[in-house]
């Protein structure tokens, strides 16, 4: 609070108080109706449409002086969109931060969830570009509304057909469709599929905003959230054949990362939180320029 | 005794019919053609339709057909499912397609021929929509246009593109192929060579054998002269002079 | 035949505003009949065809459709939902112009499947065998599945979408001018191809159209219309071969021979 004080200007975590209630009541309807795509009245932020507006909003309705907040981007604590949301939110609301999941009580995220387990009483709020999920195959607007009304989700599939027919498999490999409580088609947001099955009965309240879109959506807590598929052709995450180059960690979402222009790469943890954690625990991966070549992603097949 | 009863019972029952048309085109000139109508037709029979030319002979065939609208009159058909007498003249749609179904099959002039649908298919359709097996309905096509010596090598190939006298042959196989108890024929032999022409009088003095009645148009004296039962002369009905 | 009739329509009125689309349609349609309607353009057959099919409002009158169960609701009673189940599964809807009734970009597998999937068909073998199956049916090469309908010439456009409207097996089709954008071969080809495919299925047709001969080469019935009344209706060669309305007798004069 104390940096809040310092800035009279601005009311604790920007926004006025009218338009976080305004917010809040958006989010109870979400979390009431999980999945749903819940219309709001999205401000203008200091920062363009596309670098989290939506969730900047949601961030700051929910935030309060007690909060420990944590932003990620990509998994990463320190890409510029993770630290400036970060350090906006410690001037506007002078809440402490952290890089570190298990003591954040609030994660705003961007195309990731963290590799550690959430728990129960954390709130995940996730940046949305596109909240629609029958957008690309239905432009209008009415017309996907009704079919959310009528549950009338061929469509989806359809999508998922045309993976199929043109790459053998199903090749969305992010914001991959999800069913919600056996009710709404709800896009995840461009997460990896990789982190769809930890959305499912997750014991975290997870939070969605779109700016642009000027909706939010909600999972409460131990929500059903399956990915949508075929019977012969099962919903997959990605695999990987290496582990961390840096902490050995196996059964992670993994980066490729180019280390010099001759060719060599390494596969490093994308979560880096994680990936850090594991390294002061004394976990050593095999990073050495020298033997990085069987390294090498998988999909999923 | 039923079955005696039935098997002699006229098939169709034609009374006070008469027939104008109203030509709107032409500030509404009314055309009698004609009136009083009144025949009956029986099983195994064959009734000439006579009279010069122009006289009314085809409305005639048309209107028991269901294809002219009469102006007056009931045309009563005997139902082949029901052996009830149905009422054609009122032109009730599902009744006449109802009628054309089983009871009453109707020979052109000409053969409407279909795009793209080969001439064997033209002739086994009428069995394949009364359910019959279409590869059954097609070998008894073949055995019918054979008879009617089409080459073979037509077969296969749409009649839109045939000679008047294949295309009739086509046609009369089509009208000929069902066991329709009432079979209206307008001039099937009018473009045919003799030989032919022979092979349909015999077909036609085949359906009056099984009971087939038969109402028909024929110009050719021989053919008319070797088939009919019993020639009526429409001259009686017509409607021309009186107008 | 059925003794009962699919679709009945009765006192139908359409209005924009004062100006009357159509107005006193009474008819019905039978289980595996075509009933043809006729009219030149602005005789109100198009507005007819799209209140009869739930797609447009009417301003009076009836239209009570036969649901599979036996019911004969009128649709304006249906709720919302139940009317779009009918329109994806029991019914089917042709457009004159296909980019009207396909999706363009997307494969036309995935056009013949897509009312497969929404009536929760979720196995992408099947799936594609059925879809295989009808464009073979229509005559499409099965190794075009893959492509996209803008890829295909007009004509197989028309054919993608009688096959994306039949794979449902509906029992009642609507269609706005189906051959109408098509040349006359290619014309001559779909016409053969909804003969055949009707009289296979048994399908209730409504088809509006102003070409006569497509009229009576397809339907059964036929429905005259002008200045949005019918004038004239009965079996289609009836109408045709002894018009009685100055209307009808004006068609059927207009038409040259060939």
């Amino acid at each position: 609070m104390t940096r809040a004080h310092a800035l009279p200007a601005y009311n604790f975590a920007y926004l006025d108080e009218q338009t976080k209630r305004m917010i809040r009541r958006v989010i109870l309807k979400a979390i009431a109706i999980p999945g749903y795509q819940v219309p709001f009245a999205s401000r203008e932020m200091p920062m363009p449409y596309g670098w989290g507006t939506g969730g900047v909003q949601v961030t700051a309705a929910v935030l309060g002086p007690h909060d420990v907040l944590k932003v990620i981007d990509q998994g990463a604590d320190d890409t510029t969109n993770a630290v400036s949301i970060r350090a906006f939110f410690a001037q506007v609301a002078g809440v402490a931060t952290t890089t570190k999941t298990t003591q954040a009580t609030i994660i705003q995220t961007r195309h990731r969830l963290p590799e550690t387990p959430l728990q129960a009483g954390q709130t995940v709020v996730y940046q949305v570009p596109i909240p629609e999920p029958l957008r690309f195959l239905e432009p209008r607007e009415t017309e996907t509304r009704v079919m959310h009304g009528l549950e009338e989700y061929g469509l989806i599939h359809v999508k998922l057909y045309e993976d199929i027919a043109q790459h053998g498999h199903i090749a969305t490999t992010y914001a991959y469709p999800v069913k919600v409580e056996g009710r709404y088609v709800m896009d995840p947001s461009p997460i990896p599929k990789f982190d769809n099955p930890k959305m499912h009965r997750s014991p975290a309240l997870q939070l969605f905003g779109s700016g642009r879109e000027k909706r939010i959506y909600a999972l409460p807590p131990f929500t059903d959230v399956v990915s949508l598929d075929f019977e012969d052709h099962p919903f997959q995450v990605q695999t990987f054949k290496a582990h961390c180059a840096l902490c050995d960690a196996g059964g992670v979402y993994l980066d490729e990362v180019v280390t010099d222009d001759h060719g060599g790469r390494m596969f490093v943890c994308s979560d880096t939180d994680y990936c850090e954690t594991r390294r002061t625990e004394g976990h050593r991966g095999t990073g050495l320029p020298s033997d990085r070549e069987d390294a090498g992603r998988e999909d999923a097949r | 005794m039923t079955a005696a009863l039935i098997s002699t019972a006229a098939l169709l029952r034609v009374s006070g019919v008469a027939k104008s048309f109203t030509m709107h085109l032409r500030g509404g000139l009314e055309l009698p053609v004609v009136a009083n109508v009144a025949f009956d037709l029986h099983p195994g029979e064959c009734v000439v339709l006579g009279g010069p030319s122009g006289v009314g002979k085809s409305s005639i065939l048309r209107m028991v057909y269901g294809n002219y609208a009469v102006d007056a009159g009931t045309i009563l058909v005997r139902d082949v499912t029901s052996g009830k007498m149905v009422d054609l003249a009122t032109g009730d749609p599902r009744t006449v397609l109802d009628l054309r179904h089983a009871s009453i099959a109707y020979v052109s002039q000409f053969l409407r021929a279909v795009p793209r649908v080969s001439a064997i298919d033209v002739v086994a359709e009428p069995l394949v929509a009364r359910g019959i097996p279409r590869e059954q309905a097609t070998r008894r096509a073949a055995a019918l246009l054979e008879r009617l010596n089409l080459p073979s090598a037509l077969f296969g190939l749409p009649p839109a593109t045939f000679s008047g006298g294949e295309k009739q042959r086509v046609n009369i196989a089509r009208g000929f192929i069902t066991d329709h108890p009432i079979l209206l024929l307008d001039e099937p032999t009018a473009s045919l060579d003799a030989t032919n022409r022979d092979v349909v009088v015999a077909m036609i003095r085949e359906k009056l054998a099984a009971g087939t009645a038969i109402l028909g148009i024929f110009h050719d004296s021989p053919v008319r002269e070797a088939i009919a039962t019993r020639t009526l002369d429409v001259t009686a009905f017509s409607a021309r002079e009186a107008a | 035949m059925s003794s009962q009739p699919i679709l009945s329509v009765r006192n139908l009125e359409r209005r924009y505003g004062a100006f009357i689309g159509c107005t006193d349609i009474s008819f019905d349609v039978w289980p595996g009949e075509v009933v043809a309607i006729v009219g030149e353009s602005g005789s109100g057959k198009t507005t007819l065809l799209n209140c009869i099919s739930g797609r447009m409002e009417r301003s009076a009158g009836t239209v009570c459709y036969r649901m599979r169960d036996g019911r004969f609701p009128d649709l304006g009673d249906l709720s919302e939902a139940e009317r779009r189940f009918l329109a994806r599964t029991d019914w089917g809807f042709v457009h004159q112009n296909p980019a009207d009734g396909l999706r363009m970009r997307v494969s036309a597998g995935a056009n013949v499947g897509e009312r497969l999937m929404a009536v929760g068909e979720r196995h992408y073998g099947n799936i594609r065998r059925t879809a295989t199956d009808w464009l073979e049916r229509v005559e499409i090469a099965a190794a075009r599945i893959d492509d996209q309908p803008v890829a295909f010439s007009g004509g197989m456009r028309q054919r993608l979408q009688i096959a994306r409207n039949l794979v449902t097996h509906p029992r009642l089709i609507f269609m706005d001018e189906p051959t109408g954008g098509l040349d006359v071969s290619v014309q001559a080809r779909v016409l053969d191809l909804l003969r055949m495919l009707v009289a296979d299925l048994g399908l209730a047709v409504v088809i509006v159209t102003h070409d006569l001969a497509v009229a009576r080469l397809l339907s059964q019935r036929m429905i005259v219309m002008k200045s949005g009344r019918i004038v004239e209706q009965g079996l289609t060669d009836r109408v045709l071969d002894d018009p009685r309305h100055p209307y009808t007798q004006l068609l059927v004069a207009s038409i040259p021979e060939s």
